[in-house]
């Protein structure tokens, strides 16, 4: 059986090293959260805020504490807040030690495309450019292919891209892959995938 | 001469023309200036170019100069949470300058502080560096951004004591402080006006020389996305 949204998730969180400090995208990678354990992990929000707390009890939410997913949150007590241009500081200079994020398609090259369908889905790259331009490793999650059963791990690109070269490792429904030199690293396979389910859905040159 | 006026209208007045470009501080409908939208709006100031992360909601924000038409062109990160901007833009209607949101910070950022350009890793081999010139730093490419220098800021932020001296809330500090720097005359939004000397001067988030002109306004504060969780039952 392929890994479920939360067992990726999951496998993402192991990737965290204790007193990192990470950013979490929209979508699968928010649930990351959940699975962090005992590490000391501090979140980061883009729109100026380290130490991002859960949601809100019911009536205690506050407009003027929200995450980049623009959702009511709740401070911690280790939570700084910031301006915008001080948060991308921290970014752009290699402060967050990673970022996860969701992906429409993964090169073998670590290209990576997740902002913008041309003539469909047009509504800006937000941070996402910035993260993957700064932080110190680059952690995709995604389906591994779409719903026509095509791969989205691609020997190149076809929608505009988000980075070039930026991705460190992808956490798919199948599988861990690494980008590394000549294709992608399969590293883990989830259980009860084989190896021929990936091949056949994987258009990357897969190595070992 | 002081710098608290009584109304959004009178704080803006002199300040707006047509084709101006204005930075506006918030990040989605958080730490938004919704009175001097408000006053924007009322003042019918055509042809506006704003620098903003986000373009509001249809109704609410930047949005309401959407709806009239007085916006030509948006520099902002992300508009996905605007139907009747995607329908301007789609028709052709209204110009869209994508920025990633660390570059449009510190674009803002850099030009309140006489920078012109800086070079950024963001965006390198994207269609965000298309024109853009290019230069290699030990090894690795940067791009050319330059520096936004608007005409007026418009700023939310939570006080301001009468010399212009700034205190922020929590994440609706975002935008503010970059849009307020860049500006050559800032006008600010605040909850509460307090006497000079009652906020601690370790505490001032953007000092009073970035700030021109202030009002104390009502502020809606709308919540974009309400989450919340269960409390566990005992």
């Amino acid at each position: 059986m392929a890994w479920d949204r939360n067992q990726m998730a999951e496998r993402a969180a192991q990737e965290l090293q204790d007193g990192w400090y990470v950013n979490l995208g929209i979508g699968i990678p928010t649930l990351v959260a959940n699975y962090v354990g005992d590490k000391d992990i501090t979140l980061q929000s883009e729109n100026g805020m380290l130490g991002m707390g859960p949601f809100p009890f019911e009536g205690e939410e506050d407009p003027d504490l929200i995450n980049a997913g623009k959702q009511t949150i709740t401070e911690l007590s280790r939570t700084a807040y910031f301006d915008s241009a001080t948060s991308f500081g921290m970014i752009r200079g290699g402060k967050i030690a990673a970022a996860i994020l969701g992906a429409m398609e993964v090169a073998e090259n670590g290209d990576l495309a997740n902002w913008m369908i041309p003539g469909k889905l047009v509504k800006g790259m937000g941070g996402a450019m910035d993260l993957v331009a700064g932080v110190g490793k680059v952690i995709v999650i995604m389906d591994h292919a779409n719903k026509k059963g095509e791969s989205k791990l691609l020997k190149e690109c076809t929608l505009p891209l988000t980075g070039k070269g930026v991705v460190d490792r992808i956490i798919t429904n199948l599988g861990v892959f690494d980008v590394v030199e000549g294709g992608l690293k399969l590293v883990e396979m989830a259980d009860g995938v084989t190896r021929e389910e990936i091949d056949s859905l994987t258009e990357a040159t897969l190595i070992n | 001469m002081g710098k608290i006026y009584n109304s959004a209208a009178e704080a803006l007045d002199g300040l707006l023309f047509d084709g101006m470009l204005i930075a506006a501080g918030g990040f989605g409908l958080c730490g938004i200036p919704e009175n001097l939208i408000s006053a924007i709006k009322d003042a019918g100031t055509k042809d506006l170019t704003v620098a903003s992360n986000n373009a509001g909601v249809d109704d609410f924000g930047l949005g309401v100069l959407l709806q009239t038409r007085q916006v030509k062109k948006m520099i902002s990160s992300y508009v996905g949470e605007n139907d009747e901007f995607m329908r301007q833009y789609l028709s052709g209607e209204l110009e869209l300058e994508f920025n990633p949101q660390g570059t449009l910070a510190e674009r803002m950022r850099s030009a309140g502080c006489g920078i012109p350009g800086f070079y950024t890793k963001t965006g390198v081999g994207t269609v965000i560096a298309e024109g853009k010139e290019v230069k290699t730093f030990n090894g690795e490419d940067y791009i050319l951004e330059e520096g936004i220098f608007a005409d007026l800021s418009i700023v939310k932020a939570w006080k301001a004591d009468d010399t212009g001296n700034l205190v922020f809330r929590k994440t609706a500090r975002n935008f503010n402080p970059p849009a307020a720097m860049c500006g050559k005359t800032c006008v600010v939004e605040v909850e509460e006006i307090v006497p000079r000397g009652s906020i601690d001067p370790d505490h001032i988030h953007l000092p009073g020389i970035y700030v021109h002109r202030i009002i104390q306004g009502e502020h809606e504060k709308r919540i974009e996305q309400r989450t919340v969780r269960q409390r566990e039952e005992a």
